[in-house]
């Protein structure tokens, strides 16, 4: 479904890392909600290699997209410091890219516009005119570049979103829940794209989900948090080789312990 | 990817969908009733002996006559006259129901005298006002759209930079939301005695009440769209490595521009209403001195003459701003609706 020019790639080896480390170090983090005092991250310290697809799984509300938004520098932790290659994150940059749940494209500009955003906030638009139109491509949208967003159906809205996010060559992509509202159809196709896109550019993916089969199946970690205020409770390794099969033993396994982890293996 | 289907569902917008039926080569018998009502409207001007001298009574219903040619001539060439054909379709029986009420006008007015003269002159009493007073009735049309079209602008744009400034910075907004809330609502008109005395010119001070009234629904509704963009369009464009300077003027505003357009067509309408008053009480030009003027000589068939001059040239005007939003909106169907 994606263009064929980057599947080519995949036979080869994944690209060499071109991902950042990421580093969070005891960070804990509250909302003050009419005076009282809401602690949503407690104490959570993880450390992701360069080039890792980390899953965070955990219950709903649980202080996930707040540790995301933290990564991304929208907003500073309130104790604890985040890392990215060693460098203290204190605002957000480029180089850390946020897919969230919603594609938020800006209905006013065409597909082509949206995914040039970034390159033109930073200046250097002229220049990357032609990455502009490979980002398209890449998610298999170049016939609609002169779309607006209401014109796209929402898989394709949220392919523009990843376009618009990868045209900055990330080296972490940071993925809110990115396929949560698409159709079942759609979102199997667009998980084997995520792999297939971490794989052929090598960045460093933290993605929040709320399917542990999703998560078990894109990344090569998963860390499931406690309830709110999230703790780490759990952090084991996918060790399967890409491209995986939904159908494979291993991974119901790893799902069902998962669950376990939530407490929600009582139906398995 | 249902990548058809999507893309196939644009065929349903309202714009596509009217195209169509134009195609359809059968004979609107609409038009015929039409002409026929005109025929019959012209006639009874030219017939029905008039119960006083009105001048053009003959060339008025000679005029409804050649109307009524024209429509039948429209039918014989329905569906071929591209958009002429298109709109004379749709307005057949509005045609039909002009022809009527021009007739009831005539009737009451000229041929049985229930209305009395001369406050209701017939049709042809207007028609008498512009082929006599044209002239004036231009310069009025000129003077007014100069002093509309400058205080618009002028309030517009003071009211754009107020509503964008008290929506993206709370220092602004300290100072700027009380003044709009405490001056916002006074009628522009009521400060007449004192514009009377502070502007050097009756014109000048017209410009500056039509734009006051214009100001205050374009910064009430520019700073309700910068206030109510989603957070989450910021948050993007952060993480995307845009600076405060981009967020505002390649978010904020773009953002807001419905809101804009809703507050352009507000004041529009303040504006004019200002304008006529203006120029009733002090500005010695433009229709709504023409109208004061027209009253005072009882030269009645000159004031209704500028009352229809003036719903056809302010309609015109708002029509003219839908057209520009539509431009400027293109892609936000989904999201505008009005």
């Amino acid at each position: 479904m994606v263009a064929a020019s980057y599947k080519e790639d995949l036979a080869a080896e994944p690209a060499s890392t071109a991902g950042a480390a990421l580093d969070i170090e005891h960070v804990s983090h509250a909302f003050d909600l009419d005076g009282s005092v809401l602690s949503v991250l407690d104490q959570v310290s993880l450390n992701v290699k360069p080039g890792e697809f980390v899953a965070l799984l955990g219950p709903s509300g649980c202080g996930k997209s707040t540790l995301l938004r933290l990564i991304a520098g929208l907003e500073p932790p309130s104790r604890g410091v985040l890392k990215e290659d060693g460098r203290a994150i204190t605002g957000p940059h480029p180089s850390r890219v946020v897919v969230f749940q919603d594609p938020t494209l800006f209905p006013w500009r065409t597909v082509w516009n949206n995914v040039a955003l970034g390159p033109e906030a930073q200046g250097n638009l002229k220049e990357q005119r032609s990455r502009v139109d490979d980002a398209i491509n890449l998610v298999g949208l170049s016939q609609f570049a002169k779309a607006y967003p209401h014109q796209l159906s929402g898989g394709m809205a949220q392919r523009v979103a990843l376009a618009r996010a990868l045209v900055n060559d990330p080296s972490i992509l940071i993925l809110d829940e990115p396929l949560g509202k698409l159709d079942s159809l759609t979102r199997l196709t667009m998980q084997s794209e995520l792999v297939s896109l971490w794989r052929s550019k090598g960045f460093t993916a933290i993605l929040v989900t709320h399917d542990v089969e999703e998560a078990v199946f894109l990344a090569n970690r998963v860390v499931i948090f406690s309830d709110r205020p999230a703790r780490i409770k759990a952090d084991f390794q996918v060790d399967l080789p890409y491209p995986r099969h939904r159908g494979d033993p291993r991974l119901a396994e790893l799902r069902r312990a998962s669950l376990s982890h939530l407490g929600l293996d009582a139906s398995w | 990817m249902s990548t058809q289907s999507v893309i196939g569902a644009e065929r349903d917008a309202p714009g596509l969908a009217a195209a169509a039926p134009a195609a359809r080569p059968s004979l609107d018998p609409g038009l015929l009733y039409a002409a026929a009502g005109w025929l019959a409207a012209g006639t009874i001007t030219l017939f029905w002996p008039n119960t006083k001298e009105f001048a053009h009574t003959s060339d008025f219903g000679v005029g409804q006559w050649l109307f009524a040619a024209l429509l039948v001539v429209g039918y014989l060439f329905s569906g071929r006259l591209g958009a002429v054909s298109r709109w004379l379709a749709n307005n057949a029986l509005r045609l039909l129901a002009l022809a009527a009420l021009l007739t009831i006008w005539q009737l009451a007015s000229a041929k049985l005298g229930y209305w009395p003269q001369p406050y209701f002159p017939p049709p042809q009493g207007v028609l008498d006002a512009y082929v006599k007073d044209y002239p004036r009735l231009l310069d009025s049309i000129r003077a007014s759209l100069v002093l509309l079209v400058a205080g618009v602008a002028l309030g517009s744009f003071a009211g754009f930079l107020t509503g964008l400034s008290t929506g993206w910075s709370p220092k602004v907004g300290y100072w700027t939301i009380p003044v709009l809330r405490l001056f916002g609502p006074v009628p522009a008109t009521s400060l007449i005695p004192i514009v009377v005395f502070v502007f050097p010119s009756s014109f000048s001070g017209g410009i500056f009440l039509v734009a006051l009234a214009a100001w205050f629904p374009v910064a009430i509704l520019t700073w309700s769209g910068v206030s109510s963009v989603d957070n989450s369009y910021y948050d993007v464009a952060r993480t995307l490595g845009a600076r405060q300077r981009f967020l505002l003027l390649k978010i904020a505003v773009p953002a807001s521009l419905p809101h804009l357009f809703v507050g352009l067509f507000m004041a529009l309408g303040s504006a004019i209403s200002v304008l006529v008053v203006a120029e009733m009480m002090g500005v010695k030009a433009g229709l709504g001195y023409y109208l004061d003027w027209a009253q005072g000589w009882a030269a009645y068939g000159h004031l209704y003459g500028a009352l229809i001059i003036m719903s056809v040239l302010f309609s015109s005007l708002i029509t003219l701003l839908f057209r520009v939003r539509d431009r400027v909106l293109v892609g936000r169907k989904g999201e505008v609706q009005w």
